[in-house]
């Protein structure tokens, strides 16, 4: 099989996943008890004002109509109204989007940097006091619940560093007088800095040991031992022939773990109050905005889709081996 | 949080070298697991301490978890050894019954997680086919489906009661053992001996229960040991975002009560430490049991110059150590 046919077919199955979780998205919020109109209270809100406001979001059709309808919206980029701020949810879920986006990529590229030295490293001192103390650091971050170690650097480290406890911006900022740029991204960098620490340091952890235990598998392979015996320099058989070969499940599981990312930014954002989507999420679920959550469940796993399916291109880039 | 367990680092590794799943050795890996890795041992000292611990909770507690025994945010005293809760109860005794919901809910979302994963790994690996495909493609839909958001809301939508909550973490977390079983339960079904005992006439239960389960059952443990570790994390961040079970007390209703009680302006360090240790803990040695049964179920490991454990790539006594 050739190079189009695999990625034909990984676009096909990227599209089928996106088709399954519109559909997820559109049956679990049918099974909530109660509708959009339902919930309604006002003085307007009479029955014959809910039931032209149901005809108007096609309630009163049957749920495949339903369906095709909550499709044909989709198709539009429409993702409905919110039920707190009654704006589109696209639009309320843009400007969180942002910030998250910002937060997340310096957390993950803290996280890959770090993960891949340090298991590259603990990888070949296999079994030194080098390799243990790295397994152990990167175990134990591994094992953290993300909100706790969230909140033990609230409490421990946020001051003595000298960073703010959470927010996006300092409520001073502009009070005296107009920030200048460089203020303005600083005090939002300095916002951004203990969040993104938080995400990367359990990130830190299970990239380490992913790193770690696939070198240890190249490393133990006939031609490192053939490039030892021929006298290659430590550099190039670490990063040449181990790294390069090990390069594979690597970005296999970091794309794997992007679902975790997702998750572990909301929690994140929560502890640290950051306004990006997982606060706007955690909100929505206190305010039972179910339209909201529904736009932003979407968006996410749009997203960790879309990365799967950057990862499936680069794998098949990284080995002309791959086929299925 | 898909946290990726090690086993999927395993499988994908086998799979991009190319070379057939490993078959675990059958007999007494258990006890061969426990003799030759002694982080092993470790990690079971310490479930076993907690188990225990959740078991005679009532026994243990020095004080009721439903009344106010103490000032609000009390420091450690030799009344309170972890002090006060928010609400004056004693941090000893809820992080004592808060032990009891999280290892349940570890224990059986894990269990539920290995049902189906084993009955889709199983069937899938066994009959092949469409079978296979159709099984397959569902699993790799899951796998990529974000985990957390898709927890939050299926509880939001369930309701937030415990058995809900095992529920809905068991069905999002069968998928890595579903595949990991199905590759070994490929391997398994060419075998000599399934060939001869299908020639023999047995049917589809017989192989299924008499030959290829025995052969998966140590990855299935193994697996599943790793896998109430992600559950008792779900868990947490379910209770964290205020979606779990509102009358019980587990761990992460602990944490999230520290955060909301705002612990962090009172310096009440007692109230947010302890809960988040005793996870760390429990998971640091679920992994860790977990990790070394896989291991031990790896025979590559042990063989020749191949045994990354034993291969020094940097020979400290001037030649290659093996085995």
């Amino acid at each position: 099989m050739g190079r189009t046919d695999y990625i034909v077919k990984r676009s096909l199955f990227a599209l089928l996943t996106v088709l399954v979780a519109v559909t997820i998205n559109f049956l679990l919020f049918r099974a909530l008890p109660g509708t959009a109109v339902s919930g309604l209270k006002c003085r307007a809100c009479t029955v014959q004002f809910k039931k032209a406001l149901a005809h108007d979001l096609g309630l009163d059709q049957s749920k495949w109509q339903q369906y095709k309808l909550y499709m044909e919206n989709l198709v539009h980029g429409n993702l409905g109204v919110s039920a707190i701020s009654h704006k589109p949810v696209r639009g309320e879920l843009w400007e969180p989007l942002k910030n998250t986006v910002a937060m997340i990529t310096l957390g993950t590229v803290f996280s890959i940097v770090f993960g891949v030295l340090t298991g590259v490293m603990a990888a070949w001192r296999r079994g030194t006091v080098v390799d243990r103390g790295s397994l152990w650091l990167s175990l134990a971050f591994y094992s953290m619940p993300t909100q706790w170690l969230g909140l033990m650097i609230v409490y421990f480290v946020a001051d003595r560093v000298g960073l703010p406890h959470g927010g996006i911006q300092s409520p001073d900022l502009g009070i005296l007088s107009q920030p200048s740029t460089y203020e303005y991204w600083k005090d939002r960098l300095d916002h951004m800095i203990l969040p993104a620490m938080t995400l990367g340091l359990v990130l830190y952890g299970e990239y380490t040991l992913i790193v770690r235990s696939a070198m240890l598998e190249t490393l133990g392979e006939d031609y490192v031992l053939t490039a030892r015996a021929k006298g290659m320099s430590n550099w190039a058989i670490v990063w040449k022939h181990g790294f390069r070969n090990a390069l594979l499940p690597i970005v296999t599981l970091i794309a794997l773990s992007l679902g975790f990312i997702v998750g572990g930014a909301i929690v994140v954002e929560y502890v640290f109050n950051y306004p990006g989507i997982g606060l706007a999420i955690v909100d929505a679920i206190d305010k039972r905005d179910y339209p909201f959550l529904q736009g932003a469940f979407l968006l996410l796993t749009f997203s960790v889709i879309l990365f799967n399916f950057i990862a499936d291109l680069v794998y098949f880039k990284l080995d002309p081996r791959v086929t299925t | 949080m898909s946290r990726v367990s090690a086993d999927v680092a395993t499988e994908a590794t086998a799979a991009a070298r190319g070379d057939a799943p490993l078959t675990p050795r059958r007999r007494n890996f258990i006890s061969a697991t426990f003799r030759s890795q002694p982080q092993a041992m470790v990690g079971l000292v310490i479930v076993v301490i907690f188990i225990l611990i959740a078991i005679f909770a009532p026994l243990l507690a020095p004080y009721s978890i439903h009344e106010k025994t103490g000032a609000i945010y009390a420091p450690p005293s030799s009344a309170h050894w972890l002090g006060t809760d928010d609400g004056g109860v004693d941090m000893l005794s809820l992080l004592i019954y808060g032990s009891r919901v999280s290892l349940e809910v570890g224990l059986a979302a894990a269990l539920v997680a290995m049902i189906i994963g084993g009955a889709v790994g199983v069937l899938s690996g066994f009959f092949g086919g469409s079978v296979d495909i159709i099984l397959m493609r569902i699993t790799d839909i899951f796998l990529v489906i974000p985990d957390i958001p898709l927890i939050i809301v299926m509880a939001a939508v369930f309701g937030r009661n415990l058995r809900n909550i095992i529920i809905i973490i068991g069905i999002i977390y069968w998928t890595s053992t579903a595949r990991l079983i199905r590759a070994q339960v490929k391997s398994v079904r060419e075998r000599v001996y399934v060939k001869r005992a299908r020639s023999l006439g047995a049917g589809n239960n017989r192989l299924v229960f008499k030959h290829v389960l025995p052969q998966v059952s140590p990855l299935l443990i193994a697996n599943t040991v790793l896998m109430i570790a992600l559950a008792i994390f779900a868990e947490t961040y379910i209770a964290f975002l205020g979606l779990g079970d509102p009358t019980t007390i587990s761990w992460g209703r602990l944490i999230e009560n520290a955060f909301k009680g705002n612990a962090v302006l009172n310096s009440a360090w007692w109230a947010i430490v302890p809960p988040g240790v005793c996870v760390t803990l429990v998971i640091l040695a679920c992994t860790m049991m977990g990790q070394s049964m896989e291991d031990a179920l790896n025979p590559r490991l042990r063989v020749g110059h191949l045994a990354v454990r034993r291969f020094r790539v940097r020979p400290l006594h001037g030649k290659l150590e093996t085995e």
